[in-house]
């Protein structure tokens, strides 16, 4: 028979002892230090994005609508508008990951999957390397080499035999001229994304495999176990443990592409029009046109650009909120604990 | 065989079999490496939809030249591949081969690339390289068609390292101060400061120099300065900086971290020597991305910094040339020699890169001698409790 033993009622009843949880000594101070900085970083941050907002106002207020649907930029004649510029700057920033997107997985599933293990460290730290190539250099490299051999070339190929695909088309030029007019096919929107696309690539690539390098590895043997080949295993257990990277590094790059500028400066030529041409010389960007308009503005054109550069700060905020957010709800942040 | 209770046979003698005797052997199942005939398959096949492609370009389609006979050999050992494939293995094999193949080739595209960047670079900046006067004389008093043995671009390398220090000084400590309460401390307030990093990585260098421009310059009046300048880099890296080490933190696992803590150690111990040892790799990439922005990225720098022609030691003292600034204006003018200068310029911004890059590597290594200290930390505990009680 079980019997509960005899508690001796002279002993005070047991309580559960409290855990300590406030802070002590180093910790409380480590704690407060730890906040100060992040507030302190808060509101340098924070106060960049509040001031951009508070100089937009007497723009739009002057302006209006007509701010982002204006194509024309001429201060002079009191016509300001961001409509060109904005679509220049989609143009090349959806080309260029269009032409990083296939390149950047594939090399991230190459070191991840694919790479001899002696080749892995420094395939990674080439991709590292091509991430720290300074954008100046892919600007020059556009406009020196890509300019020069190759790219007008291949612009006159696409609109001789895709010409009717209106990305494609030249309409200023005839394409079965007997000597063609070069000038009309260079400083153009493709070749600016192709510098742009060799300038975000590693940075997503460099997501990507992060987060490939992450996949568990007892996932990975089972699909192997299993009888999957490589390529299943990756499709089945690699891809959908990565897809948060994946989207993620891409929208990552996506919001650089945006804001690059100085390449961009390079490579085109300033046109103030809406179109849909990309091999077509001349187009401009919102980062482009702060780098160019800015010495000569008056207070009021500085605020103009402030709100141009707002709206290009808005349009990048949405773009890498929307990768937070798929990144979050994939498994890739869940962190390494089982 | 039984043998307990009938008597032995006479043929009851032990027979060792022979090697003759045994079964034909079963073909293994390669695990690891391929069989002389995949390899052969693998190879010969590359090799003839390159033969084809060759014939098709060169011969029978319109499309002479090299990149032609790349891009089509390319897809015609992908096809021979597949067709290869299928006469031996199922549509899973085909799939398996093409997609390695695919895999392969776009990292061999990325690496081309990189290697086409750096090496134009170099081939066509090496002029200015061989003059030692390059790299310590400044542009004071050279006029753009002098010869090469005149001037050099030391102020801006001094203007670099002087505007990339400053950043770098501000940013490391609040970045990965700021990561560290995001991660360890946490709370609805760490939240807030997430989103807020979060959304600010989406500015673009331009705005933050813009920024800088509007508000320090313009509101100010104080003039373009070298201070400004890395101001400007460091609105643009800090949020970068500060998101990554978050990142790396987070993966961390929390197991080592309740290790920690079980065995008594406080918070803060537990980061200085459980989080951040364990994230140091993580760290000095995320370190080594914000660097490599902030050192080429123009955009910030053209905004507020000015260019000088002559060295500048004090960053609040007016104007400073930087690297990419020198490179920009270098090969904006037009001028053939200035833009070879430029070229030369770029060489040296992509060395100090490397060197960068290669110092951080170095720091970010595991330690090569961890084992013995990590002998030498278990050995000291031991003789203590041996000599104490």
């Amino acid at each position: 028979m079980t019997t509960l033993p005899q508690l001796d009622p002279l002993l005070p009843e047991d309580t559960p002892r409290r855990l300590a949880s406030a802070n002590t000594g180093s910790d409380w101070v480590f704690a407060q230090v730890s906040r100060t900085i992040g507030a302190s970083v808060l509101l340098i941050t924070g106060s960049i994005g509040a001031f951009l907002a508070w100089q937009s106002v007497p723009t739009f207020k002057r302006y209006g609508v007509s701010f982002l649907t204006e194509q024309q930029w001429q201060p002079e004649a009191d016509v300001l508008g961001i409509a060109a510029v904005l679509v220049g700057t989609l143009q090349i920033a959806t080309l260029a990951i269009l032409i990083a997107f296939p390149l950047a997985l594939a090399t991230a599933l190459y070191i991840s999957e694919y790479a001899p293990d002696g080749l892995k460290p420094t395939l990674v730290s080439l991709v590292d390397l091509m991430a720290a190539v300074p954008s100046i250099v892919y600007g020059l490299v556009g406009v020196y080499l890509l300019m020069e051999h190759g790219g007008p070339e291949f612009a006159l190929w696409l609109h001789q035999h895709l010409g009717w695909l209106p990305f494609f088309d030249v309409p200023t030029s005839d394409p079965s001229a007997a000597i063609w007019d070069q000038t009309r096919y260079i400083k153009s929107a493709f070749i600016a994304s192709i510098a742009v696309a060799a300038m975000v690539l590693p940075m997503a690539c460099a997501v990507m495999r992060q987060v490939f390098s992450q996949t568990p590895q007892g996932e990975k043997e089972a699909a192997l176990a299993l009888g999957s080949t490589k390529w299943g295993m990756v499709r089945t257990v690699v891809l959908p443990f990565g897809r948060g990277g994946i989207i993620g590094g891409t929208m990552l790059g996506l919001g650089r592409a945006l804001g690059e500028t100085i390449a961009v400066l390079l490579i085109v030529s300033p046109a103030f029009e809406i179109k849909w041409s990309i091999t077509e010389v001349g187009t401009n960007t919102v980062s482009a046109l702060i780098a160019g308009r800015f010495g000569e503005a008056s207070a009021s054109q500085l605020s103009a650009l402030l709100t141009a550069g707002f709206v290009l700060f808005m349009i990048t905020l949405v773009v890498n909120s929307f990768a937070a957010v798929v990144v979050n709800r994939s498994r890739s942040g869940a962190g390494t604990d089982a | 065989m039984s043998t307990t209770t009938t008597p032995p046979p006479r043929t009851a003698r032990t027979q060792l079999p022979s090697r003759e005797d045994l079964p034909p052997a079963y073909p293994r199942v390669g695990v690891g490496a391929p069989t002389a005939e995949e390899r052969f398959v693998r190879i010969g096949s590359w090799a003839a939809g390159f033969a084809l492609a060759w014939i098709l370009t060169q011969r029978v389609l319109p499309l002479g030249g090299l990149p032609w006979l790349i891009v089509a050999g390319f897809v015609c050992g992908l096809l021979v591949t597949a067709v290869t494939t299928a006469m031996t293995g199922s549509r899973v094999d085909v799939a398996d081969r093409l997609m390695a193949s695919i895999i392969t080739g776009g990292a061999v595209v990325v690496l081309l690339a990189l290697a086409t960047t750096i090496t134009f670079t170099f081939l066509e900046g090496w002029r200015p390289l061989v003059h030692l006067n390059f790299y310590y004389d400044d542009m004071a008093g050279v006029g753009p068609r002098d010869p090469l043995n005149k001037g050099g671009i030391g102020h801006a390398i001094l203007g670099s390292l002087i505007e990339l220090g400053i950043a770098i000084a501000i940013t490391l400590p609040l970045g990965v101060g700021t990561a560290v309460f995001m991660v360890e401390i946490g709370g609805r307030f760490a939240r807030l400061v997430r989103t807020i990093v979060e959304a600010m990585t989406a500015l673009p260098s331009i705005v933050a120099g813009l920024f800088i421009y509007v508000t320090i310059i313009v509101g100010l009046g104080i003039p373009p300065s070298g201070l400004a300048a890395s101001l400007a880099i460091s609105v643009m890296m800090l949020p970068i900086i500060a998101r990554a080490a978050d990142v790396v933190l987070r993966v961390v696992p929390g197991g080592l971290r309740e290790a920690s803590l079980a065995l008594g150690a406080s918070r803060w111990k537990t980061v200085w020597h459980v989080v951040l040892p364990t994230a140091r790799p993580g760290l000095a990439t995320a370190l080594i991305l914000g660097v490599a922005r902030g050192v080429g990225e123009t955009s910030p720098v053209l905004l507020t910094s000015g260019a000088a022609s002559f060295y500048v030691w004090n960053p609040s003292d007016g104007v400073m040339n930087s690297l990419p600034l020198y490179i920009f204006f270098a090969v904006r003018s037009g001028e053939p020699l200035l833009i070879v200068r430029g070229f030369g310029a770029a060489s040296v911004l992509l060395a100090v890169v490397l060197i960068l890059f290669v110092t951080a590597r170095l720091l970010a290594r595991p330690r090569s001698n961890r084992s013995r200290s990590l002998r030498r930390t278990r050995v000291r505990p031991d003789h203590k409790s041996v000599e104490t009680p």
